[in-house]
């Protein structure tokens, strides 16, 4: 079925709510047509649609929950769906943490669609691999890349009388080039909400010129460097520690903002002044859906202002035990910056790192959100404002929160994607000192 | 790459209903202990294959396949989800014209199924246009109709909920009064219905099984505002509910008198131990950094195998297909031709889809190809790599090795990593025997964290619990420990590997490879193992 209109999700989902003779009943709709190409070694590899919609009914007798799907909607299947819902909430052990269906809630429109992202064809898909492939085999290089798009739609209503309904599109295009001999590689990522927006032919041409410039890198010795972060370099460091800014897990004494003794860091200065992050759904550059998975309404809310912890994270179930209120959860991070952009933030720098790119960004210690991963795809030496030569990737161990203390400056924020973290981001380009990298790699 | 949001979605941070999505359809537990008949598996199958034949194909495989998940997620005193889910549909894979096509379906009727063939060699024959080489299949002879199941004593569907519930809830409590803060635990069962069949003339049908039972102990000190976790030390295993049992004779405990556990497990003794643990932790010494011999044990050695072994040696990320997501490898074709000296001689390292327990044992892969063992490693030289039907030839081989895999009936199958092992030392040799030999160095249990470069030569492994070892004694827990290696040095650095009596199996239960990103199960045994003068790096920061 795919995509629904309004009218043709509200119809399925008022039967639903009519049919259920339970306390309380939320219905979720939900449709998407997603399509990809994947190539490597300058040849496409594979490419594919995928069609999937689906119903899901939740249902509640006092504190027991039941969750049934499906994916057909005739009358006899939406019967069915609800009843095998209430069949396994009867069954189901109380919980606790139960938390009744969110009340009538009004939601304000986001410009989340684009017909053009809509409306890509298999064609398209094939042209932008094209477009990768035909100047990296011109140029003597290999390309591997990956491009997927696609159009949904999120429709809910529940047995208060709440409904939503809205589209959405999204397109991520990722592309790494290397040199034949296999000693250069260069990357380049584009996530955006229209297609209308994504030049192929220009940003190829920033992977290959990173694939060919990185080759014949040289060592420099680990320790302490002020680093240029390009955005995407330090994208998946953030998302990655807000993973950590749950009230819960800080009230509970087992996360970095957990203060001694007890309690939480809200409101307390945690990191730099020029420091400011927020949620907005309506951001026009990084737009996401009106409400979270609860059903909450999302509105902009700030997280980090001025280097002051601004907001923790509430289930409703934690802010009305604690007598807090729970905002929606943030479906996008919006960090403040400046107007400079990377290359701008070289040509201040005496010496230093400019990294393209991290990878492979796992947890070392969740006490001081201790990181560790690598720079890959382009990391350059700079000396007196430019980049002198390619250097070897390095292994970082590294804070967030201390990287978040040595800021030197900040560049103009862009919109990145980051195949490990749920959030749309604007993250700005960095620079920073004393940044710790612990050992060199060889990898390329 | 996909382990760590899954881990982060299920477990510590949960808004927990997102999982059945992932996964398929919310189902009533009993769905769970149904089967399909074959002959309709078979009748769905057939009309596939005549229908890819009739269309063009050269060549085609059909997978009919029902995947049932059950996760019992707990903290504490209290239940917090129990989901239960069934993806079922029919993948069709063909070659037309010399290119790969594939469609999928999960419309279970002849009609659908002949449908989506004739899709998939529409898709193969638009491929060709723009394939420079054609498909090579090393050649499979059909085996008719088949079948094979995982070896298990208890199917894990068929436990009630309200015992899994209650075992769960069991252990949360013996952990909060042995000194834990905060316990989560969880329960992820698995079990794949799969039926493959090919023009080959292979019909096999295959009952899977697999369980793993993860549980995070948190102690804290408030005053401090420290707090410590440790994870369980069991392994996910491709075992029943059996696995549970706790046998005392699959107990294996070390010199610092930690338990390990191999074919079953006993999770509230682990639980009780390691909230004991957990506090210890909160009070052990930060490590000196510098070089140490290491001792890693085989609940720990399992991670280390998989991205320093088991990855490189994937051929689709040897030939650059992984560049742009998994990456490539440094074991490149021609160390292979030059015998390439990947470890000391001690170490022998194999590939094997046959193991008993393990998580990636079957009797067939996912395209139909029987399943074998064979070496990776041998005396510390590269001699081969992990290849799949299309895979084969590049190696001048004449078979596939029987490890190509897909996480869905909607997945196109493609080579995954199969069980990679290392072989336990042949001279007899004891843990408390191995340490006694060990002037300056670190013993290392459980797995943490893991971070490895994209071409698998720089990387860096924490692990659950530390203990410096002084002059051929194990003196103190330590805390704060990470290791840092370039793979075929530490490879070369393994100076001794206990006896088999040691052997133990760990393993990944959500490996992530593909782009749209698939995941899969796979194991690694080993016997504790010794290596010399490796980089150990303090982790601890201070936030000021």
């Amino acid at each position: 079925m795919g995509i629904l209109t309004e009218a043709e999700a509200k119809a399925i989902l008022d039967k639903v709510i009519k049919l259920s003779k339970a306390d309380e009943c939320t219905a979720t709709l939900s449709g998407s047509i997603n399509g990809n190409i994947r190539f490597a070694l300058n040849n496409v590899s594979t490419s594919g649609i995928i069609t999937n919609t689906e119903l899901g009914v939740q249902v509640a007798f006092g504190k027991r929950v039941g969750i049934a799907t499906i994916n057909a909607f005739d009358d006899a299947s939406l019967e069915r769906v609800v009843r095998r819902a209430e069949d396994l909430a009867r069954l189901a052990p109380e919980n606790p943490e139960f938390m009744p269906a969110v009340g009538k809630q009004t939601y304000t429109p986001t410009n989340t669609f684009s017909e053009a992202t809509a409306t890509v064809t298999p064609e398209q898909r094939a042209e932008v691999a094209a477009k990768s492939i035909t100047p990296c085999k011109q140029a003597k290089l290999i390309a591997a890349g990956f491009l997927s798009d696609g159009q949904g739609f999120q429709a809910f209503a529940n047995s208060n009388g709440n409904f939503g309904y809205q589209k959405s599109t999204s397109m991520d295009y990722t592309c790494t080039v290397r040199t034949e001999d296999g000693r250069g590689s260069g990357w380049v990522a584009r996530n955006l909400q229209s297609v209308a927006d994504f030049k192929p032919d220009t940003e190829i041409q920033i992977a290959m010129k990173k694939a060919a410039e990185s080759a014949d890198a040289k060592a420099l010795e680990p320790g302490k460097y002020t680093v240029i972060m390009e955005p995407a370099a330090s994208a998946g460091l953030i998302s990655f520690m807000m993973n950590f800014f749950d009230a819960r897990s800080a009230d509970e004494g087992r996360s970095f903002l957990s203060k001694k003794g007890g309690g939480n860091k809200l409101g307390e200065q945690v990191y730099d002044p020029r420091v400011t992050v927020y949620a907005d759904p309506s951001h026009p550059d990084a737009a996401v859906l009106p409400w979270d998975g609860e059903g909450l309404p999302r509105k902009r809310l700030p997280i980090i202002e001025k280097g002051k912890v601004a907001s923790l994270q509430y289930s409703r179930y934690w802010a009305q035990k604690q007598g807090k209120t729970a905002d929606a959860s943030p479906g996008n991070l919006i960090m403040e910056g400046g107007t400079k952009s990377t290359m701008d933030l070289v040509r201040s720098t005496q010496k230093g790192i400019l990294v393209t790119r991290t990878w492979y960004i796992r947890m070392v210690d969740p006490q001081t959100v201790l990181l560790t991963g690598l720079t890959r795809d382009g990391t350059f030496y700079i000396e007196n404002g430019q980049i002198k030569y390619p250097i070897k990737n390095f292994r970082f161990n590294e804070s967030p929160v201390i990287m978040l203390n040595n800021i030197e400056e900040l560049g103009k924020p862009v919109r990145v994607g980051d195949d490990e973290s749920p959030f749309v981001m604007m993250i700005p380009a960095m620079k920073l000192r004393d940044f710790t990298f612990t050992s060199l790699s060889d990898a390329v | 790459m996909h382990r760590r949001n899954f881990l982060a979605m299920t477990g510590l941070t949960a808004g927990s209903l997102l999982v059945p999505s992932l996964y398929g359809r919310a189902v009533a537990a009993e769905v769970l202990q149904e089967t399909i008949d074959v002959k309709v598996k078979k009748t769905l199958a057939d009309a596939g294959l005549n229908a890819a034949t009739g269309s063009g194909a050269s060549y085609c495989d059909v997978r009919v396949g029902r995947y049932l998940r059950q996760f019992v997620i707990t903290r504490e005193d209290r239940v917090e989800n129990v989901v239960n889910t069934e993806s079922l549909g029919v993948g069709i894979r063909v070659i037309a014209d010399g290119a790969w096509g594939f469609a999928a379906t999960n419309d279970m009727t002849t009609e659908a199924v002949a449908r989506a063939a004739k899709q998939a060699v529409a898709v193969a024959k638009a491929n060709a246009k723009i394939q420079t080489v054609p498909v090579k299949l090393a050649p499979v002879k059909g085996v008719g109709e088949v079948s094979w199941k995982t070896p298990i004593k208890k199917n894990s569907m068929e436990v009630p909920i309200k015992e899994k519930a209650e075992r769960l809830i069991d252990v949360n409590t013996a952990a909060l009064k042995a000194g834990a803060d905060y316990v989560n635990s969880m329960m992820f069962l698995v079990n794949e219905q799969k039926y493959f069949a090919s023009t080959d003339g292979s019909y096999i049908d295959q009952d899977v099984h697999r369980i793993w039972v993860p549980m995070t102990l948190t102690a804290i000190d408030k005053e401090s505002g420290k707090f410590r976790t440790r994870d369980g030390l069991s392994a996910p295993m491709g075992l029943g509910y059996e696995y549970l049992d706790g046998d005392a004779k699959q107990k294996f405990t070390d010199p610092a008198g930690v338990t390990g556990y191999g074919l079953s497990y006993d999770m509230k003794e682990d639980a009780i131990a390691g909230a004991k643990q957990a506090r210890e932790k909160l009070k052990a010494p930060s490590v000196k950094p510098g070089k140490y011999d290491l001792v890693l044990d085989p609940s720990h050695m399992w991670l280390t195998i998989h991205e320093s072994v088991g990855h490189p040696t994937e051929l689709d990320r040897v030939l650059g297909y992984e560049a742009n997501y998994a990456g490539t490898s440094f074991a490149t074709l021609d160390k292979r031709e030059a015998k390439f000296q990947y470890g000391s001689e001690n170490v022998n390292i194999v590939a094997d889809k046959t193991q008993f327990g393990s998580l990636g044992f079957v009797g067939y892969d996912d395209e139909g190809v029987k399943t074998k063992k064979w070496d990776i490693i041998r005396d510390g030289k590269l001699v081969d790599y992990q290849a799949i039907r299309d895979q084969a030839h590049i190696l001048g081989k004449t078979e596939s090795d029987g490890c190509c895999y897909a996480d869905s009936w909607s997945s196109v199958q493609f080579q995954r990593m199969a069980n990679i092992s290392l072989e336990p030392g042949k001279k007899k040799l004891s843990v408390a025997d191995m340490i006694k030999g060990v002037e300056n160095g670190i013993y290392i249990v459980g797995d943490g964290s893991f971070s490895i470069d994209q071409q698998r030569y720089n990387a860096q492994f924490g692990g659950q619990l530390f203990y410096e070892i002084k002059n051929g004694k194990i003196t103190q827990m330590i805390e704060d420990v990470a290791y840092q290696i370039r793979t075929p040095e530490f490879w070369n650095a393994c100076s001794a590997i206990c006896d088999e009596s040691d052997y133990r199996l760990g393993g990944s239960f959500f490996d992530g490879k593909g782009q749209p990103g698939q995941v899969s199960a796979v194991s690694h045994g080993s016997s504790t193992s010794r290596f010399n003068g490796i980089n150990v790096i303090n982790t601890a920061r201070s936030l000021g």
